[in-house]
C-alpha cells in the first residue's frame, strides 16, 4: 500500500496587496506540482535549502495546510476531510514545537496522550515503560515539561509523538540543536522502532548523519520541485559526497600529494595542517590515515561529513544546468 | 450498546483536568490576583456601597448587603472567567502551535474550551472563595439563607464558567484570519467588563444600555450567576437565568464550532 501519494501537488502563497497597485499581489509557489509517492516500510529522507517547500509538503500531507491544487492522500486518508482518522495513524514531531503539557510532568503528558489515542489502560503502561526504557526518560519522568533540556525534551516529543505506534511517522527537523551522544541515541531508536514495527518514516533535516543513518531514500526538493529521488548510494554518485580527512602533523610537510586513493585538498600554517577527501564506499578513512602516517608523524585527526548544505547545492547545480 | 469510558481514558475529561493541575502550577500569580481583586473590591464595595445609601438604601433593588454579595462574588469570579478577550488559541494561531491541535484525533474546539474551564475551576479555590470570604468578613456581604440558590447558583456559575470560556475560544478564531487577532480582544475588553456587571450592575443601566447589554452573551458570564448566587434572583426567575445562560452557550460553541471548520482551511501555519 502507498503511505503517501501526492499528484500535482502544488501550495501559491498569495501576500498582501500591493501598496501602489492594489490589484497586484505577491505570489510565492512554495509546492510546485509534486508527484511523490511512499510505500509502506519505507524510510525517507526529504532536503532541501530553506524555503526550499520541504514544510508545507509536510503540512499538507498531515491536513494542516489546503492545497492550491492537486491531489494529496496520507494513509488512504484525506488528509483534511479526515483529519482525525488520520491522526489516529500518524505520529508527528515539529522539532520547533511541543505536543507536551507545558505545566505538568512529563508522565502526565504520556497519559493524556493515551487517552487521546484511545489506548487502554495495560496498553498504556506496557507502551510507555518500552518507550522510557528506550529513550532512557525515568530520571525525567516526574518532571514538568518547562524543566526539561532540550536533548531531554526532544525524547519525549518523540516518545509522544511514537505512543500509540502510528503506521507513519514523519519528523521534521528531530535532531535540531541536539548534541552528538543524543542524535545518536535518538536515531538508534528509531531504527529499531522500525525494524520492530516496520514503521514509515518521513523526515527532513539538515543534518547528513540523519540521512546517512536513518533513511534509505532521498528526496531533494528545489523550489517546490523534486531535484533528486533515490537512494544515499545513488545520491552520492551524483554529486561525489565524498568525506574529507584532517590531519594535524607533527612538523610542517610539503603537500602530500600522492596518498592513494585520497585527493589532497589543501594544506594550511606551511603544512602542519593538511585536508584530504575520500569517497566512503572505495577507501575508508584507516587506509588514508595509514598512508598518510607512512609519510609523516601525524598528532590529530578529525573527519568531517559534507555538510547537507553542500550536497543541496550540488543537486541543484547539477539539475539547473 | 458502548460500555462508559471511565474518567481517567476520556481525553475531554483529561483536557479538564489538565487545564486545572495546569494552573495550580502558579501559586504566586494567583495570589497576586487575589490581592488585586481584593484591593479593587474594597474600592468597588465603598463607592456601590455609598451609591446605595445615597439613594435612600435602595438601588435598583439593591440593599447594602447584597450590592456587597454583588461585588464580592464578582471579585471572586474575576479568576474563573476570561474577560481580557486573549487565549491560548490567540497565541497558538499566531506561534503556528495550532497545528499540533489539529494533529490530534480530538475536538479542537472542545480539547481548548475545557483546558479553559479547567483553569477557570482552579481559580475558584485560590480566588473564588477567599473573595467571598473577604466579602462575608469586612464587606458586609449578606449569604442566602435559601439553600436552593445554592444549588441553583452553582449551576448558574458553571454556565457562567462555561460561557466565557466557548466565547473567547469563538474569539480567538478570528486569528485563523487574521493571524495577529490581538486587536480582536481589545475590542472584546472594552465590551465584556461593562456587559457582564463587572463595574455596576448591568440593571442600572438606562433601558436602551440594558437592552443592548443582554442582546450579548456577557450577562451570562457574571451578573446572571451572580443574581443567581446571592439569591438575588430565586424561584423561577432563576431558573430563566439558567434557560438564558444555556442558550448563549449553544450559541458560542455552535458559533466557535463553524469558524473552526472555516477558519481551518485559512490556517498558514507559519515556519517550520
Amino acid at each position: 500500500m502507498n503511505v503517501i501519494e501526492t499528484e500535482g501537488l502544488t501550495r501559491v502563497f498569495t501576500g498582501r496587496p500591493d501598496r501602489g497597485n492594489r490589484l497586484r499581489r505577491s505570489r510565492h509557489v512554495a509546492v510546485d506540482g509534486l508527484d511523490l509517492t511512499v510505500e509502506a516500510g519505507e524510510s525517507v529522507g526529504y532536503i532541501g535549502a530553506n524555503g526550499a517547500g520541504k514544510s508545507t509538503t509536510i503540512k499538507m500531507l498531515v491536513g494542516i495546510l489546503v492545497p492550491t491544487s492537486g491531489t494529496v492522500t496520507t494513509m488512504g486518508l484525506h488528509p483534511l476531510k479526515q483529519r482525525r482518522a488520520l491522526a489516529r495513524r500518524i505520529g508527528v514531531v515539529f522539532g520547533q514545537r511541543s505536543q507536551l503539557w507545558w505545566d505538568l510532568p512529563v508522565r502526565e503528558s504520556f497519559s493524556i496522550l493515551a487517552a487521546i489515542h484511545s489506548l487502554t489502560a495495560a496498553d498504556e503502561r506496557a507502551r510507555t515503560a518500552e518507550l522510557v526504557d528506550m529513550l532512557e526518560m525515568e530520571e525525567f519522568l516526574a518532571t514538568p515539561v518547562r524543566q526539561l533540556s532540550l536533548g531531554q525534551r526532544m525524547r519525549a516529543e518523540v516518545a509522544a509523538a511514537l505512543l500509540h505506534r502510528p503506521d507513519l511517522v514523519i519528523l521534521d527537523e528531530p535532531t535540531i540543536g541536539l548534541d552528538v551522544l543524543s542524535k545518536q541515541r535518538l536515531r538508534e531508536f528509531l531504527v529499531a522502532q522500525r525494524r520492530e514495527h516496520g514503521t514509515t518514516l518521513l523526515l527532513t533535516t539538515h543534518d547528513m548523519g540523519d540521512v546517512e543513518r536513518l533513511c534509505e531514500r532521498i528526496l531533494v526538493v528545489d523550489h517546490g520541485r523534486l531535484a533528486f529521488d533515490g537512494t544515499l548510494d545513488g545520491l552520492a554518485r551524483t554529486v561525489g559526497a565524498r568525506r574529507e580527512l584532517v590531519v594535524d602533523l607533527a612538523v610542517a610537510t610539503p603537500d602530500l600529494t600522492d596518498v592513494a586513493g585520497a585527493e589532497h585538498v589543501r594544506s594550511d600554517s606551511d603544512g602542519l595542517r593538511q585536508r584530504f577527501a575520500f569517497d566512503p564506499q572505495r577507501m575508508t578513512a584507516a587506509r588514508v590515515l595509514a598512508a598518510i602516517s607512512e609519510r609523516a608523524e601525524v598528532l590529530d585527526l578529525s573527519i568531517a561529513e559534507p555538510d547537507i548544505e553542500d550536497v543541496v547545492r550540488e543537486i541543484y547545480r547539477a539539475t539547473r544546468r | 450498546m458502548r460500555p462508559l469510558t471511565p474518567p481517567a481514558r476520556n481525553p475531554y475529561w483529561r483536557f479538564l483536568l489538565a487545564g486545572f493541575r495546569g494552573q495550580s502550577a502558579y501559586p504566586l500569580a494567583t495570589l497576586a490576583g487575589l490581592v488585586a481583586n481584593a484591593t479593587f473590591g474594597v474600592l468597588k464595595g465603598s463607592i456601590m456601597g455609598a451609591a446605595v445609601e445615597s439613594s435612600g438604601g435602595e438601588l435598583a433593588g439593591y440593599t447594602a448587603g447584597s450590592m456587597a454579595a454583588f461585588v464580592w462574588l464578582g471579585q471572586g469570579l474575576l479568576g474563573s472567567v476570561n474577560l481580557w478577550g486573549g487565549s491560548d488559541l490567540q497565541t497558538r494561531i499566531k506561534s503556528g502551535d495550532v497545528a499540533v491541535d489539529f494533529l490530534r484525533p480530538v475536538s479542537v474546539q472542545a480539547s481548548h474550551v475545557l483546558t479553559d474551564v479547567g483553569k477557570g475551576l482552579f481559580g475558584l479555590l485560590p480566588r473564588g472563595l477567599p473573595s467571598v470570604l473577604i466579602g462575608v468578613a469586612i464587606g458586609g456581604m449578606v449569604l442566602p439563607s435559601d439553600p436552593s440558590a445554592y444549588a441553583l447558583g452553582l449551576i448558574s456559575l458553571l454556565l457562567g464558567i462555561a460561557v466565557s470560556h466557548a466565547c473567547i475560544y469563538a474569539v480567538g478564531t478570528s486569528g485563523f484570519w487574521l493571524v495577529e487577532s490581538r486587536g480582536v480582544a481589545v475590542f472584546y475588553l472594552s465590551f465584556s467588563g461593562l456587559f457582564a456587571g463587572l463595574y455596576t450592575p448591568i440593571y442600572l443601566f438606562p433601558d436602551w444600555l440594558l437592552t443592548l447589554a443582554l442582546l450579548t452573551p456577557f450577562p451570562s458570564m457574571m451578573q446572571l450567576p451572580v443574581d443567581v448566587l446571592s439569591g438575588q434572583v430565586t424561584g423561577v426567575a432563576a431558573w430563566q437565568h439558567l434557560g438564558v445562560q444555556a442558550l448563549w452557550l449553544a450559541i458560542v460553541l455552535a458559533v466557535g464550532h463553524l469558524s473552526t471548520r472555516a477558519g481551518r482551511r485559512r490556517l498558514e501555519v507559519q515556519g517550520g
